[in-house]
């Protein structure tokens, strides 16, 4: 009887969770889908924990109070740093799966090892691949993310990479099966934890070459692999609760994954195995282009004889933590009647959606917060574009120079509005260290400075001469 | 065998959650990226239920040791994964002042 309990409790989280993400497919609707998620998990937990199975519980509480004492202050971090946070979450669900794989391995090879059945062990391997390499491969790019000190940003190379990395894959590949084979062998115990230290090690090497423009695709694709980690966990365990919430969130992660993609015109394994962002440094120093500079007074009188003003956000926004100075100019400008948009490119920032997260923040309401394919056809309307911290989304050598490294990756058309306004800090070539052909354009003009100045600036002016 | 899974019929589970994942996530808003990412974060944080029999169960120390620390990552990722998640949607308004704004 208890048994139709707990999978009748199953079932109906499931259905909650499936609800949870229909439910975000609007930001009214968002909510609610929250509160299906939360109830879902409490009936989840409430349901394992009255197994009979379950017979200790002073660790279960301790375990619980102490994920609430870090769960709450990491839900309370600024929202610039949500990628990390994002990607420090995924490593945490790493390591719950490959945790509980090796301890279940361990109680069944030493307890039962009729319950190895060569499914099962198969499972077992892959919850625990995948667990580990999400596990440290996650904990990189959060320090990537993080910039913490000894994790280099730049992508890093060295000889033989991709063969080493494959190399490393396959060899815990080639054990798995062994273990498979042998789940029991005398020797098996002491080789299940080669295949963790593989996994390790091949989380942190794959992350290594992976530079901050490409953070968008690899948190996707960690969030599908923490998602496929829990399925496998569904097959050990027997666990059908398990195997749908975690397909939801591989899913999930694996869209997000392809729409990253798309939006950089560049492929899965490119993404991984490409070490995007080194090749270029050759090519700056060539020709001496000049930069045309606006001064402030000018760049306000512009904005204020605009009828429609495209706002184009990117990372450099974020670091400069200028949306809030972004929101004041955005109100100047809508009090004098000229409308404004922002273009939000799928990949500007480090995570999707990054850049809608921030401009919500500094309540911008998001009707105004407009995707790239439909901003695009209203470009040529446009009085003035201003980029904000945005670099690659708008460098037309992605349409023009095939010899550029972005070629063929879709841009907002900054470059079709009337007049262009680029807020950069310094001269230097942006994140992937590829000149932008935006700057020179005869349409454009240079705001140099932080983007939090400027824009401050610029607000300044304009609630300056309103009297 | 002292137990018998019906295999055949997980993989089935994995295909038709698989399906209705895609088709649900692809109507996701694209404005909520972000916090799909932090509710789906959450979601498979239902690595708690497996955390959960391994850390209660009568089994060794070293093992439940294994299962307490799991519990303890996943319910890190629960709490925050939800908190974080309600935190940035609140934050998502079709406008912001309640004054008479004229937009078209």
């Amino acid at each position: 009887m208890s048994h139709a309990i707990v999978q009748l409790s199953y079932l109906v989280a499931t259905a909650l969770f499936i609800f949870a993400l229909h439910w975000m497919n609007a930001p009214v609707t968002a909510r609610k889908g929250v509160y299906a998620g939360v109830a879902a998990m409490v009936i989840a937990i409430l349901a394992t924990w009255a197994q009979p199975e379950v017979v200790h519980h002073g660790w279960i509480v301790l375990a619980i109070i102490a994920g609430f004492a870090v769960g709450i202050p990491l839900s309370m971090v600024p929202l610039t740093a949500v990628p990390q946070r994002t990607a420090l979450s995924h490593s945490f669900g790493g390591l719950a799966a490959g945790l509980v794989g090796t301890a279940k391995y361990y109680l069944w090879v030493y307890e039962g090892p009729e319950h190895l059945t060569t499914f099962r062990m198969i499972a077992i391997i892959i919850e625990i691949i995948l667990g580990y390499l999400t596990f440290t491969g996650s904990l990189m790019a959060a320090g990537k993310l993080q910039e913490v000190k000894w994790i280099p940003q730049r992508p890093v190379t060295y000889p033989l990479q991709n063969l080493i990395n494959i190399g490393l894959l396959a060899l815990a590949a080639v054990i798995g099966v062994a273990l498979t084979l042998n789940p029991a062998a005398t020797w098996a115990p002491m080789l299940f934890p080669v295949v963790i230290v593989l996994a390790l090690a091949f989380g942190v090497l794959l992350i290594i070459p992976i530079g901050g423009a490409d953070m968008p695709t690899v948190i996707a694709i960690l969030n599908s692999y923490a998602g496929l980690s829990a399925v496998a966990m569904g097959f050990v365990l027997d666990n059908k609760l398990l195997i749908t919430a975690g397909a939801l969130d591989g899913a999930s992660g694996l869209i997000l994954a392809i729409i990253m993609c798309k939006a950089m015109n560049r492929s899965f394994v490119n993404v991984l195995f490409g070490a995007f962002g080194q090749a270029q440094q050759a090519k700056t120093g060539g020709d001496e282009k000049v930069y045309k500079v606006e001064t402030i007074e000018g760049g306000a009188q512009v904005l204020e004889q605009a009828n429609l003003v495209v706002i184009v956000p990117g990372y450099g926004m974020a670091v400069a933590q200028a949306q809030h100075k972004v929101r004041e100019l955005y109100d100047q400008l809508r009090k004098r009647g000229v409308s404004v948009k922002f273009a939000i490119h799928p990949v500007a920032g480090r995570m999707p959606g990054h850049m809608n997260v921030l401009l919500a923040e500094a309540n911008i309401p998001y009707t105004d917060l407009v995707e790239m394919d439909e901003i695009n056809p209203e470009m040529p309307q446009c009085d003035v574009a201003l980029v904000v911290g945005a670099n690659d989304v708008v460098n037309p050598a992605a349409r023009n120079d095939k010899t550029s490294p972005i070629y063929g990756m879709p841009i907002i058309d900054a470059d079709k509005a009337r007049t262009v306004f680029a807020i950069k800090r310094s001269k230097n070539p942006g994140f992937a260290g590829i000149d932008n052909e935006l700057y020179f354009s005869d349409r454009t003009w240079m705001l140099f400075g932080d983007a939090k100045n400027v824009v401050g600036e610029l607000v300044k002016q304009l609630s300056g001469s309103a009297h | 065998m002292t137990e018998s899974i019906d295999y055949w019929s997980l993989v089935y589970v994995l295909v038709l959650a698989t399906f209705i994942g895609l088709g649900v996530i692809r109507r996701v808003s694209r404005l909520l990226y972000t916090p799909l990412m932090s509710i789906t974060n959450a979601i498979s944080a239902i690595a708690v239920v497996g955390s959960i029999i391994v850390t209660g169960g009568d089994y060794p120390t070293g093992i439940r040791i294994m299962g307490a620390i799991a519990l303890f990552a996943s319910m890190t990722n629960i709490v925050s994964g939800f908190l974080i998640t309600d935190r940035m949607l609140k934050m998502f308004k079709t406008d912001r002042a309640p004054k008479a704004d004229e937009r078209s």
